[in-house]
């Protein structure tokens, strides 16, 4: 999909922000966009020099970056209200008008989807949340694919206004460089904001992101540990660095206070290549989160575990047994590889 | 304090949910209040639950839906948690709405409180309905009031006219603030909902819905429903069942078989 040419001469906004680094997620919306038309970015600050190279490599002619008047900005809490919703929103509309856009594409990150949602109302555009697949009709109409229902069902739905705006999930497209770099050239968009509505941001601290492993949201490979970890995480963390994952939890497991960020419905929704969940009985709640992995992969100790009927491969068996054994093998394996 | 608490009717998670002509399938027999809901529920009433005696008594939560007449399950479901009030906005005009048509709804149905019954200082919601996931209806239900929105909150606090939440985010972890009346919505993480008492129980059943339509609330019909709609569902298919499973018991070898599982389908 993403090396057909559009049919029409689209522009295509993708949101970038924070604006200090281009994610997975980020270059996947860049090949997507360019299926669909010619693409351009929009950030709320200024992009480091390493982040317009790679944007450039993505096909990015233009970055449109927000001009936000200092003394709203001051009145909303300074320059953490930067990435509120509604700022994010009014940066996207404005960049929609000075260009025409067509198409906006955004993560899908609660805040972006509120953003995407806000921009949408005030441009009268049609909305569509977690696009799993972005393409065009014999119309030329935007159409979006969803997996819903906890991955159990497809569905499709067309933008039938003038403007499409998009979350998108992760995976959602292997991420592929443009044919030919080009020189990417920060353009300044003045944001008229007319405020936040009094929201005021009075503390904002940005979390730390584990070094050397990819984030939960954006992983090809998932590993995560449930209630059978008894708390201890350390097989679930030992695997997931044999096969490079990154590392979840079940809401249960967050519950307990065993680790900070969990799959599920309500927590993180990921669909990667491969799950494997450890000591997880597979409620619906996490089912939600992860059903739309491509394999699913589970080990439990209880063989009735309601994850077993949604698996491609599963161990019944003890996860401090399995899981380091497992690692081990295929610590060999890269080894004998010579990788 | 007048608080609203806007619920929604979804099919039950634990039940196969299906669609039916491209539309989620509200089968009564599996159709209940939205999980997430309670939270709200449950925000709202820990609030007027700290209130002194005198203002709680010229207090008031309102459960609100939009939903054809089976919604009233979720609505007697927060008779039972203990909200004061419930109404249900229901028009055939409805069916089929977006996003956008959902919240003029239920921003219609706060503006109809409010010429009722006075001002309403908080609209709080779940925070995601879990039929669609969307997590959006409550901004731009605050979008249609012109009131501010914080959601997701992790941790609330309602104090001289100020509504101030804590929220985790994907970036960050974030303190914000924003003068009443204001719209909420709360995390799963922010509080476990009451178990109804059979008191509450009891008098639920025979407590009473008010029913509203469009035209009761001055919804324009063209402006919501399929006719407002900027998206238009084509399609809707089960996904094929997965293939069987393969089972391995772990005699001593189970790691070792994982490990050839994932290197003979390249999937490290």
């Amino acid at each position: 999909m993403p090396t057909t040419e559009p049919t029409r001469n689209r522009t295509v906004l993708v949101l970038l922000d924070p604006a200090t680094e281009v994610r997975s997620s980020t270059l996947e919306l860049l090949t997507l966009g360019r299926a669909l038309g010619r693409v351009e970015a929009v950030t709320l600050e200024a992009p480091t020099v390493e982040v317009l190279a790679q944007l450039g490599a993505y096909g990015v002619e233009t970055v449109h970056q927000a001009e936000i008047p200092t003394d709203a900005l001051a009145a909303a809490g300074g320059d953490g209200a930067r990435h509120l919703p509604s700022v994010v929103a009014a940066t996207l509309a404005a960049a929609v008008r000075r260009t025409d856009a067509d198409v906006v594409l955004a993560p899908a990150t609660f805040g972006a989807k509120e953003a995407a949602a806000l921009a949408a109302h005030e441009l009268g555009a049609g909305l569509v949340i977690d696009a799993a697949a972005v393409e065009e009709d014999e119309v030329g109409r935007v159409v979006a694919g969803k997996r819903v229902f906890a991955g159990a069902w497809d569905t499709r739905c067309v933008v039938t206004a003038d403007v499409a705006v998009l979350t998108v999930r992760s995976n959602a497209v292997v991420p592929e460089a443009a044919a030919a770099s080009v020189a990417t050239e920060v353009d300044p968009l003045p944001v008229a904001l007319a405020g936040t509505a009094g929201v005021v941001v009075t503390s904002r601290e940005v979390k730390e992101r584990a070094p050397g492993r990819p984030t939960l949201e954006e992983a090809a490979v998932v590993v995560a540990g449930g209630r059978g970890t008894g708390g201890d995480f350390g097989p679930v963390e030992e695997f997931a660095d044999a096969v490079g994952a990154a590392v979840g939890a079940s809401r249960d497991a967050v519950f307990e206070g065993w680790f900070d960020r969990y799959i599920g419905q309500t927590g993180v929704t990921v669909a990667p290549r491969l799950y494997v969940g450890a000591g997880i009985s597979g409620a619906p709640h996490h089912r939600g989160g992860m059903q739309a992995a491509q394999v699913i992969v589970a080990v439990n100790s209880d063989p009735e575990a309601p994850i077993f009927e949604i698996c491609d491969f599963a161990v019944v068996g003890d996860l401090a047994d399995v899981l380091p054994q497992a690692a081990a093998a295929l610590r060999a394996h890269r080894e004998g590889a010579g990788a | 304090m007048r608080i609203v608490v806007a619920v929604k009717y979804v099919p039950d998670i634990n039940a196969e949910r299906r669609f039916v002509d491209c539309r989620v399938d509200r089968d009564p027999g599996v159709g209940t209040l939205n999980e997430l809901d309670e939270n709200a529920l449950e925000a709202a009433l820990r609030i007027l639950d700290a209130l002194p005696e005198d203002e709680r008594e010229a207090s008031e939560v309102v459960a609100l839906t939009v939903a054809p007449t089976d919604g009233d399950v979720a609505l007697r479901k927060s008779f039972q948690m203990g909200v004061d009030r419930a109404v249900r906005v229901t028009d055939d005009a409805l069916a089929g709405s977006d996003y956008f048509g959902t919240a003029a709804a239920l921003a219609a149905g706060v503006r109809r409180l409010e010429a009722d019954g006075g001002p309403v200082d908080l609209v709080i919601t779940g925070m995601a309905a879990l039929d669609g996931l969307g997590s959006v209806v409550p901004a731009l239900v605050a979008a249609e009031l012109g009131r501010p929105a914080l959601t997701l909150a992790k941790k609330v606090d309602v104090a001289d006219g100020t509504l101030t939440v804590t929220r985790e985010t994907d970036e960050a972890t974030e303190t914000l603030a924003a003068p009443l009346p204001a719209v909420l919505s709360v995390a799963d993480t922010a509080n476990t909902p009451r178990m109804p008492n059979f008191k509450l129980i009891m008098a639920a059943r025979t407590k009473q819905i008010e029913a509203w339509s469009a035209a009761d609330l001055g919804l324009d019909a063209a402006a919501v429903g399929t006719a407002g709609a900027r998206t238009e569902a084509v399609s809707a298919a089960p996904r094929p069942p997965r293939p069987e499973v393969e089972l391995v018991v772990d005699k001593g070898e189970g790691g070792t078989a994982l490990a050839e599982y994932l290197i003979r389908n390249e999937l490290v």
